[in-house]
């Protein structure tokens, strides 16, 4: 059975659910380009997303690229990849556009840029979870059915200010108030959660420094990590102090880049990919699981300082959704902003039990080869940290493991992953998990 | 730096530490609420906090935001005054390798930080060891 469905207001691309607007006659005369043919009711209920196509740029200083290149350049390789002859809306992951470059309204300057005239376009903002949020956006809009072919990017251009201007810009992802006031920075709040991690659980200094060194020879075979040097535990930890315990080696960097994914329905994902001879033989990714939470956005306000609750209830739902638990999954790209992040995340996803995420990398349990890989691509750490795009970054390494494409740092048998972007010191979080079809 | 304005509205805060306690579970919240998020209640007394307490983890700022590169390295501290209500802050006049988590301190009422020549110097609370 064939349901017609009429388009809303004036945009040719925006369509509506059939089960919320069957009473619409549709007899009413609207121009032809205004409608868009659903199949039949089992689509729409039982619709599944696919990752149809990915593209990035490589992290660093791009100097001669702007926030729009940047961006288009990303969406292009998407496009391309995917071989979508449309794109129905867009979603843009993006921290600090204001602060970094003095432009806003960035979703009409891409999608402008991007050829794509008059589709709706919306920025989403959650601070360093911009571009997850973005892509859970996106995923809803595809489940939805209000739209069939979705592209989903995230930029971020952090060096055309200077250090400080990119310090203060990611400091506003703090409590401006009541901690960035007083003078503390973002490696001195996740310093105080290392130190605090180190006392209770008696992680050590060369555990946090193991996650770095892993991190960088993933990084180092990946094509578009901005750092591509081995490092070793010794350099880390005798590596310019930033905030005590941290140190330089401990951070993500300061980036440019973009990244992008084509979202669509499974339907339409074997029709482009029969279609197209780079995907043909290659297993679709579909997104089973997503999940967004949120915790105090000051670190003293949490009862337990090591603990992040907000990581945690995201991967609950995701884990619910996908119907997996933490041994089901495969690989996963994690929040690594400092090396204490990636302990304490592992332990919020159910990777590590509580007070144990420093051995996982000292073990070399999530190292390629090791029992679950983490940070294939290097994660923040190696990759780099372009913020607003990071999230969508994580979903382009997932799917260049599920398809079986990642060169020398492929996951053997990778079926089931995990992405894991979070905000400010884990004020907001978003989890996903994609499974190959 | 936050703004003048913004400044101006928390001084009850930061100068005077008041916080807010929920009129129905007792929870105390620094600064002070309109929503109680363990009971959804929406009316709190105000309170003054104690200026007292101890140390539940702390860092040392050698990379400082420009306001604050005249004063690094630093120590920052999250100072638990009462069971479950902390604030962070500096922690100062003190030897920056004797901080230990558990330590005592007082908050004391100290300059946090001045905008330029001819902007806001901010005032709040630092804590010094005991
Ligand atoms: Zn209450």
């Amino acid at each position: 059975m064939d349901y017609w469905i009429v388009g809303l207001l004036m945009d040719s691309h925006l369509t509506i659910n059939p089960f919320i607007h069957q009473s619409i006659h549709p007899s009413i005369h609207y121009p032809k380009q205004m409608m868009l043919n659903f199949k039949t009711t089992e689509d729409t209920v039982n619709r599944e997303v696919v990752i149809l196509g990915v593209g990035m740029t490589r992290g660093g200083e791009h100097w001669g690229k702007s926030l729009r290149q940047l961006f288009v350049e990303a969406a292009l390789a998407a496009i391309d990849d995917a071989g979508v002859d449309r794109i129905g809306s867009m979603y843009i992951g993006c921290m600090s556009s204001g602060l970094f470059n003095g432009q806003e309204h960035i979703a009409s300057l891409m999608a402008d840029y991007l050829g794509q005239k008059h589709v709706p376009a919306t920025r989403v903002e959650s601070a360093c979870a911009s571009g997850g949020a973005a892509l859970r956006m996106g995923f809803m809009e595809v489940l939805s059915g209000l739209n069939e072919v979705v592209l989903v990017g995230g930029v971020e251009k952090m060096t055309d200010v200077s250090t400080d201007g990119a310090t203060y810009a990611l400091s506003t992802a703090a409590d401006q108030t009541y901690e960035s006031f007083y003078g503390v920075t973002f490696p001195g709040l996740y310093a105080m959660i290392a130190r605090a991690h180190m006392h209770r659980y008696g992680t050590t200094r060369k555990q946090l420094a193991e996650v770095a060194v892993k991190n960088h020879l993933h990084g180092s075979m990946n094509p578009f990590a901005q750092y591509r040097q081995k490092i070793t535990v010794d350099e880390v930890i005798h590596s310019t102090a930033v905030a005590d315990p941290l140190n330089i080696l401990d951070c993500s960097p300061i980036t440019d880049g973009a990244s992008a994914v084509i979202l669509c329905s499974r339907e339409i994902a074997k029709k482009f990919a029969n279609g197209n001879p780079s995907l043909r033989e290659k297993p679709l990714v579909k997104i089973t699981g997503s999940g967004q939470a949120t915790d105090t956005i000051a670190l003293h306000s949490r009862q337990d300082i090591t603990e992040l609750r907000a990581v945690a209830e995201a991967a609950q739902q995701a884990y619910k959704m996908a119907g997996k638990k933490p041994g089901d999954i495969h690989l996963a790209e994690v929040h690594d902003c400092f090396t204490i992040a990636e302990i304490c995340v592992l332990e919020a996803l159910g990777v590590a039990e509580k007070g144990q995420g420093g051995k996982a990398a000292e073990s070399g349990y999530t190292a390629l080869g090791g029992r679950m890989p983490v940070n294939t691509s290097g994660g923040l750490k190696a990759k780099g940290h372009p913020v607003g795009a990071t999230g969508v970054a994580q979903a382009v390494e997932i799917v260049h493991q599920l398809r079986g494409e990642a060169g020398d740092r492929q996951v053997k048998n990778a079926r089931v992953g995990l992405t894991q972007n979070m905000g400010g010191t884990g004020g907001s979080c978003v989890v996903h998990i994609m499974e190959a079809l | 730096m936050i703004t003048p304005a913004e400044y101006v509205r928390e001084i009850p805060a930061h100068h005077r530490l008041e916080a807010g306690r929920c009129k129905k579970c007792r929870k105390i919240y620094y600064p002070a609420r309109q929503v109680c998020p363990e009971c959804q209640a929406r009316e709190f007394e105000p309170l003054s906090l104690p200026r007292e307490g101890k140390i539940v983890t702390f860092t040392v700022i050698r990379v400082a935001p420009s306001q604050f590169s005249d004063q690094a390295p630093y120590a920052m501290g999250i100072v638990e005054v009462q069971p479950g209500v902390r604030l962070l802050t500096q922690v100062v006049d003190c030897d920056l390798d004797k901080i230990e988590i558990g330590m005592p301190v007082s908050l004391e009422f100290r300059k946090i930080q001045e905008d330029g020549e001819k902007g806001v110097l901010a005032y709040g609370v630092k804590a010094v060891p005991r």
